[in-house]
C-alpha cells in the first residue's frame, strides 16, 4: 500500500460517519430545512437540539434515504444518500419519533420479523430476538402485542430492533419525548451502552438535558438552519451557563422576591408560568446559594430551588432572540408531511 | 426544570441483566441481504401475524359472502328462474366472484392505515427489495381472498349448488378469481397511498365496486337489459370473470373469457404495481 497524499485524503473523509453539505427540503411554502450542514465523526454520540417543527425530522429522514433532498448531498458511511441509498440503508437503522414497530404484533414477532428481512435464518432470528428481549428488560412482555405496551416498553424495543444486527450508524429521533425519568434513564443507558460499542449514534432531542447527558457535539437548529454547533460545554458557554430556579410556598410574594434578585443579580429575572415560580441566569453555585439565603432573611419562604443548566428555550432566547414555543408555532408541516 | 427530575436515577442495569446487555449489544455481523422473494413470503407471514392476532378481520371476509349468497338465491330465484335451486346454479360463481372482488378494497385500507404508523419509516430504511412489503402484503392478502371463497362455495354447497366440473373446476375458477383480484388490489393499494383516510378508500373503493359488480352478468343474463346496458355488461370485465368461472364450474369454458380476465389482471399490475411502488418510496 502506497502513502500518497490522496490516500490521507481519502482516509479522512472516511472518518465522517455523516457529511451533510447544503441540505434543503421544501414543502409547500414551508422551508422545513433550509441549508443544513453537518459532519459526524465516526464513532461519535451527535446531538441535533432543537424544537418540534425545526427540522431535525426531515434532516434525519433524508439522511436515511426516506426523503429525497430538493438541494444539497450528503454522504453516509461513506455512501451518497440519493445515489447509493441502498448502500445507505445497508449500514444504518432507524429508531423514528413515531415508534418504528407494528403495533398489531408482539415484542418477539416484531423482533423476528426485522431478524427475517434482515437475512438471519428462522432459528438464528429467534434466538436473536430473544437475546434482545432479555437484554432490554422485555422478556415478560415478548408475547404482548405492542400496541398494550407501555410508552418505555415500546422506546425500548424499538432500539432493541434497530441493534439487531448492529448498524454502523444508529438514527435516534427524540428517544426520550413522552417518557417518565425512569424510562427515560432507561433509555440513556441504552444509548450510552451502544454508544461504547463504538456504534456512531445521530441522537435528535429537543433536551438540552439529554444531548448534554450523551452526545460529544451538538448542533442547534432552528427553522431549518443550523444556528450553532460546539461540544455541550461551548454551547452552555455560549448562552450563560446555569440558571437559578425558585419556587415560593405562597406565589403573593413573587413580586417581591423579583425584586430582591434584581437587586441581587441586575435585571435578567424571569417569571415562569408557574405564578410561585421564577429563575435568574447565575453562573455559580455559590452566589445562588447566597440569593437563597437573602429571599430567606427577607421572610420569603422558599419551597424548593435548584440551579440547573439552562433549558432549550433559554437557549433558544439566547442563540435566537425567540423561544422554542414561537418557532414551534410556525411550522406543524413537518408532522404532516410525515 | 425542577432539581427532582434530573437526580433521580433508577438504573434498569442490575449486574446480571448489564451482562445480557453488553452481550446482545456485542457487534453481530450483517448477513448477507435477503432476496426478493424471501422478503416478500416473509411480509406475507407478517400478514398472517395480523390475522391471528386479530380474527375479527375475517369477519367481514366471512359473514359478507354468506349474506350475500343467500340473499340473492332467496330473494331473486324464484322471480328469475322460476326456482331458487336452479337460480343458484347460475348465481353461486357470480357471488364469488363478487365477494372475493370485495375483499380486495381492504388491501388499500390495510396500507392506508400502516402508512400513518412508524412502522413503515423502519421497512423504507432496511436494506431490502424496496416494493417487498407491498408484494408481500398483497400476496398474503390472497389468503384472505381463498377464505372469502371457500366459505361461498361451502354455503353454496350447502344449499344444493352441483358443480358439474368438480372439485378441479371449482379449484380452477376459485384460481381464475384470485389471480384477478391480485391484479386489481393494486388499484386500492395505490388509492391507499393517494387518500387520506382509510374510510376514504374504503368508500371510494365500494362505490367503484358495486356499479361494476351488478352491472355485470352476476345476477341476470345480459340479454334481457335494455342494448345500451347490455353492452356495458358484455364490455365488463368482471362480467368475463363471471363467465369464466361459470363455464370453469360447469365444464364447459369460453377460453376467450379466460384469456381476457387474464389480460386485464396483467394490466391492472403493470400499471398500479409499479404506481403504488413509486408512491411508496416517494411520499413522506
Amino acid at each position: 500500500m502506497s502513502f500518497s497524499r490522496e490516500d490521507g485524503l481519502q482516509s479522512m473523509s472516511t472518518d465522517l460517519a455523516i457529511e451533510a453539505v447544503g441540505l434543503v427540503k421544501t414543502f409547500g411554502d414551508t422551508h422545513a430545512v433550509d441549508g443544513v450542514d453537518l459532519a459526524v465523526r465516526r464513532g461519535a454520540v451527535y446531538g441535533v437540539l432543537g424544537p418540534n417543527g425545526a427540522g431535525k425530522t426531515t434532516t434525519i429522514r433524508m439522511l436515511a434515504t426516506l426523503l429525497r433532498p430538493d438541494a444539497g448531498s450528503a454522504r453516509v458511511c461513506g455512501h451518497d444518500v440519493v445515489a447509493e441509498s441502498d448502500g445507505v440503508r445497508a449500514a444504518v437503522s432507524l429508531t423514528g419519533q413515531l415508534a418504528s414497530v407494528d403495533e398489531d404484533l408482539t415484542g418477539r414477532e416484531n423482533l423476528i420479523l426485522i431478524a427475517r428481512l434482515l437475512g438471519l435464518g428462522r432459528a438464528e432470528a429467534k434466538q436473536r430476538a430473544d437475546e434482545l428481549l432479555d437484554a432490554f428488560g422485555l422478556r415478560e412482555a415478548a408475547g404482548k402485542l405492542v400496541k398494550n405496551f407501555s410508552g418505555g416498553m415500546r422506546r425500548r424495543l424499538d432500539i432493541a430492533a434497530s441493534i439487531v444486527v448492529t448498524p454502523e450508524l444508529l438514527f435516534l429521533d427524540e428517544p426520550t419525548t413522552g417518557l417518565d425519568p425512569r424510562s427515560r434513564n432507561q433509555v440513556w443507558d441504552i444509548i450510552r451502552a451502544l454508544a461504547g460499542q463504538g456504534t456512531t449514534i445521530l441522537l435528535c432531542t429537543q433536551y438540552l438535558d439529554e444531548a448534554d447527558q450523551l452526545a460529544e457535539r451538538i448542533a442547534v437548529i432552528d427553522r431549518g438552519k443550523v444556528i450553532a454547533e460546539g461540544t455541550p460545554s461551548e454551547l452552555k458557554a455560549s448562552v450563560g451557563s446555569g440558571t437559578l430556579h425558585v419556587r415560593l410556598v405562597d406565589s403573593e410574594q413573587r413580586p417581591e422576591a423579583e425584586r430582591l434578585l434584581v437587586g441581587e443579580f441586575g435585571d435578567a429575572v424571569r417569571l415562569e408560568a408557574d405564578p410561585a415560580a421564577l429563575s435568574v441566569g447565575c453562573p455559580d453555585a455559590e452566589r445562588a446559594a447566597e440569593a437563597v439565603a437573602e429571599l430567606a432573611r427577607a421572610g420569603i419562604a422558599v419551597g424548593e430551588f435548584s440551579r440547573g443548566q439552562p433549558s432549550l428555550d433559554e437557549v433558544f432566547l439566547a442563540l435566537t432572540g425567540h423561544t422554542a414555543e414561537e418557532a414551534e408555532e410556525e411550522d406543524d408541516d413537518e408532522q404532516e408531511a410525515a | 426544570m425542577s432539581a427532582t427530575d434530573t437526580t433521580s436515577r433508577t438504573p434498569i442495569t442490575t449486574e446480571a441483566s448489564e451482562a445480557a446487555l453488553r452481550n446482545a449489544l456485542a457487534r453481530t455481523p450483517r448477513p448477507p441481504r435477503q432476496g426478493a422473494v424471501a422478503s416478500i413470503l416473509t411480509f406475507g407471514w407478517r400478514g398472517m401475524l395480523k390475522v391471528k392476532h386479530v380474527p375479527e378481520q375475517l369477519i367481514d371476509v366471512t359473514i359478507t359472502p354468506v349474506l350475500f349468497t343467500l340473499m340473492f338465491t332467496y330473494m331473486f330465484g324464484g322471480a328469475i328462474s322460476g326456482s331458487t335451486s336452479e337460480y343458484l346454479q347460475f348465481l353461486l360463481p357470480g357471488t364469488l366472484v363478487m365477494s372475493v372482488l370485495f375483499t380486495t378494497v381492504y388491501s388499500g385500507v390495510a396500507l392506508n392505515t400502516d402508512m400513518t404508523k412508524g412502522v413503515v419509516d423502519r421497512f423504507r430504511s432496511l436494506p431490502i427489495w424496496r416494493p417487498a412489503p407491498l408484494v408481500g402484503s398483497v400476496v398474503g392478502d390472497s389468503v384472505r381472498y381463498v377464505v372469502a371463497g371457500t366459505v361461498v362455495v361451502v354455503v353454496g354447497l350447502i344449499l344444493g349448488f352441483r358443480p358439474d366440473a368438480g372439485v378441479g373446476g371449482v379449484v380452477a375458477a376459485m384460481a381464475l378469481v384470485v389471480v384477478f383480484s391480485f391484479g386489481l388490489s393494486w388499484v386500492f393499494t395505490t388509492m391507499g397511498l393517494l387518500m387520506r383516510s382509510p374510510n376514504a378508500v374504503m368508500n371510494t373503493g365500494f362505490m367503484v365496486l358495486f356499479p361494476l359488480t351488478f352491472l355485470s352478468n352476476t345476477f341476470v343474463q345480459p340479454d334481457t337489459l335494455p342494448s345500451a346496458l347490455e353492452a356495458f355488461v358484455d364490455a365488463n370485465p368482471i362480467s368475463h370473470l363471471v363467465s369464466a368461472s361459470r363455464g370453469l364450474m360447469a365444464g364447459s369454458v369460453d377460453g376467450s373469457d379466460i384469456a381476457i380476465v387474464l389480460i386485464v389482471a396483467a394490466g391492472l399490475t403493470a400499471v398500479f404495481a409499479p404506481l403504488t411502488a413509486h408512491l411508496y418510496r416517494t411520499r413522506g
